[in-house]
């Protein structure tokens, strides 16, 4: 992760914010998103304009399967060929029943390749960088990963928050809001007043800084401690 | 129920995740026990399996002239068994049909083991069955090649690509479950294992933009490969002149009572298991009801089939068809016949009434009734035919031998035995495609369905 490249990651609950937070980022001008959901979602899609660029996959389906007709063609014609024997008085060439394999060899390799297409087209092992993912993803929540330069981490920060997201984090480091932290203050000097408060808000930052003492733990990357001073 | 609804979207999509991990906890001994009595029943099959090839074929029922008994019987019947999870996972898929979503993994599952099944019994019905690789078409030093005009190979290609396709899709169904109980899996080892089998999914909008393309072809493919695997199992009947066996109706008649009896079969395991791990919230009354609904119109194309056998037989004048029909309905063999009419064509007619589609218990019944008559009408079908051909000198009974028994429970047992490993390790229910029809988590103007 090279400074010029900061990950900063939005988590959200409901889907309609999130679509408008990737609205709002698109037309800020951040295209490098990435969002993350439990399940395909059309209006997504459609705020990331997918469609756009529709995926090979076909491709790979469709060579796939004139290949693998192919493969059923020469199969059974090359090999009768190479040992010609009359079975049933018919042609040593026969197509109809032939048909039936080359129908299933297509099937075959067409569907291996629809698979491959998957693999190669998702990156899904490729991507293996520890990357911003939230567990909870796969759970009931979603998330915007925005790919950006340092300069422009407030300005994102600040849309999510606007978009009223759940928690950001900023490669990979939970990012208490500015607001919160101010807060806390005045409710320090208003010690005598609201003692109960504080204790509440202390474990609270107690818990927060744990948490952000174990994802240190977790990537030792010169990047967190900056974020940290922030 | 009313608990379940009571939960906002997104609690919905928590309960949901949090259902399919308690499948996954430590078995108890309910479990145990069922596995246990199962790998009883498995072992007892294997053991008459090495029975038979110590001794000899002689030990299987059959001989001249049925060379065909419950081994070939048994191979139609699971790969029929097969058929009715490709139908659900990818039939209705195309169909957008939405009760196909909570019960599909079931069913393909039903599908993978179903073949894994099948796929033995052309080998034990082998008298020399380590030969059994000759009939795949390899480089050899005689030099010959497979005869590809025959059914056999048909079905040799058929049944292996039917099974490939079939793992395969069943694998990438599950492609973002695998990762979702990979996110809140405890233990290394079993960490690990669902790391390595989710193949690094995030839910990323450019993996599911591939991901449902991907899966949409796969549906396209499996769709037309489902009615050519019944097909060509057909034809290993209906290409040669039994009468009985050479109709033209064979295919459509095959396809439709594969997923008649397939659909009874997946109705046989949701109901046990919507039970024992109450899963009411997402196998709702509404997916029996559409399953029954099917299960009236491919009984009623089976049971029409029946009848038009028999019109056929008469219309056609030739009296070795017609024989053979008048024999199945009152000769040796009219105790199976018509168990197989009583069960296949009476029986799910009681589907039309509402109240018994609702009675779990009854429709439990009769989905045991109707595999009972399907696996008769194979019987039926493979039996009669060849036990009367053309020839009186050369009639003969078929009877069953205790060994042939055996088998045939054991591959219950191989069944259930995956089926029992499966709902303990992988995913039973499709979290993301249940949490496609479950609302949508939205902060403003409530949830819907997108």
């Amino acid at each position: 992760m090279s400074k010029s490249n900061q990950n900063i990651l939005g988590i959200y609950t409901y889907v309609d914010v999130l679509v408008d937070a990737i609205k709002k980022l698109r037309a800020e001008g951040f295209e490098n998103l990435r969002v993350f959901s439990p399940v395909p979602n059309h209006e997504i899609e459609d705020a990331l304009d997918t469609g756009k660029e529709p995926s090979k996959i076909k491709y790979f389906t469709f060579c796939g399967a004139i290949l693998g007709a192919l493969v059923g063609v020469c199969f059974t014609v090359l090999t009768s060929i190479d040992w010609p024997i009359v079975t049933s008085a018919k042609p040593i060439v026969s197509i109809p029943p032939y048909m039936i394999i080359i129908f299933e060899c297509m099937i075959l390799i067409g569907g291996l390749s629809t698979f491959l297409g998957l693999i190669i087209n998702s990156r899904l092992r490729k991507d293996t960088s520890p990357e911003l993912y939230d567990e909870r993803f796969s759970d009931n929540k979603f998330g915007i990963l925005v790919n950006c330069n340092p300069d422009d981490l407030e300005k994102i920060e600040n849309i999510l928050r606007d978009f009223g997201t759940d928690e950001v984090q900023v490669n990979g480091v939970l990012k208490v809001e500015a607001k919160e932290e101010e807060i806390k203050e005045e409710a320090k000097e208003e010690e005598i007043k609201e003692e109960a408060k504080v204790e509440e808000v202390k474990e609270e930052e107690v818990k927060e800084e744990a948490k952000v003492e174990e994802v240190k733990e977790e990537e030792a990357n010169p990047d967190i401690t900056e974020v940290k001073n922030d | 129920m009313s608990n379940f609804d009571s939960l906002s979207a997104s609690e919905k999509y928590s309960h949901l995740n949090e259902t399919v991990m308690n499948m996954l906890n430590k078995p108890g001994w309910g479990w145990w026990a069922i596995f246990a009595v199962d790998m009883m029943f498995l072992a007892f099959g294997i053991y008459c399996f090495i029975y038979q090839i110590y001794t000899g074929l002689g030990v299987a029922g059959y001989s001249h002239p049925v060379l065909w008994g419950v081994y070939i019987t048994n191979f139609v019947f699971w790969v029929g068994i097969a058929h009715s999870g490709t139908l659900i996972s990818a039939v209705l898929f195309l169909f957008r049909a939405r009760f196909r979503m909570s019960i599909y993994r079931i069913a393909e599952a039903m599908t993978v083991f179903a073949v894994a099944t099948a796929g033995l019994f052309p080998i034990i019905h082998l008298g020399r069955p380590w030969n059994f690789y000759w009939l795949l078409p390899y480089p050899n030093q005689r030099g010959l090649w497979v005869n590809f005009d025959s059914p056999l190979l048909w079905d040799v290609f058929a049944v292996s690509t039917y099974a490939t396709i079939s793992s395969v899709f069943f694998f990438i169904g599950m492609i973002p479950d695998i990762a979702a109980i990979r996110d809140t899996v405890v233990g290394k080892a079993k960490k690990v294992f669902y790391s390595v089998a989710s193949l690094g999914w995030k839910g990323s909008s450019w993996e599911w933009g591939h991901y449902t393309r991907a899966y949409f072809y796969f549906a396209c493919f499996a769709t037309p490969l489902v009615i050519s695997v019944h097909s060509v199992v057909s034809w290993d009947f209906a290409m040669a002149n039994t009468p009985g066996w050479h109709t033209t109706i064979f295919p459509p008649y095959f396809v439709a009572g594969a997923i008649f009896s397939g659909l009874a079969m997946v109705i046989t395991l949701c109901i046990p298991l919507r039970y024992i791990f109450k899963l009411e919230d997402y196998i709702t009354m509404d997916n029996f009801d559409g399953m029954s609904k099917m299960i009236i119109l491919t009984s009623s194309i089976v049971f029409y089939a029946y009848l038009i056998e028999f019109f056929i037989a008469w219309y056609s004048g030739n009296k070795y068809e017609y024989d053979q029909f008048i024999y199945r309905a009152v000769g040796d063999y009219a105790l199976f016949y018509w168990i197989m009419m009583f069960c296949n064509g009476i029986v799910p007619h009681l589907l039309w009434f509402k109240k018994i589609r609702q009675n779990l218990m009854i429709l439990f019944i009769i989905t045991l009734l109707i595999n009972i008559g399907m696996w008769f009408e194979r019987f039926n079908i493979i039996v009669i035919s060849l036990s009367k051909e053309f020839e009186p000198g050369s009639w003969g009974l078929y009877k069953p031998s205790w060994v042939e028994i055996g088998i045939t429970v054991g591959s219950f047992a191989w069944f259930f035995m995956f089926f029992l490993i499966f709902v303990r390790t992988l995913p039973a229910l499709s979290i993301a495609e249940i949490k496609e029809i479950l609302p949508v988590p939205k902060k403003n103007g409530g949830s819907s369905h997108e």
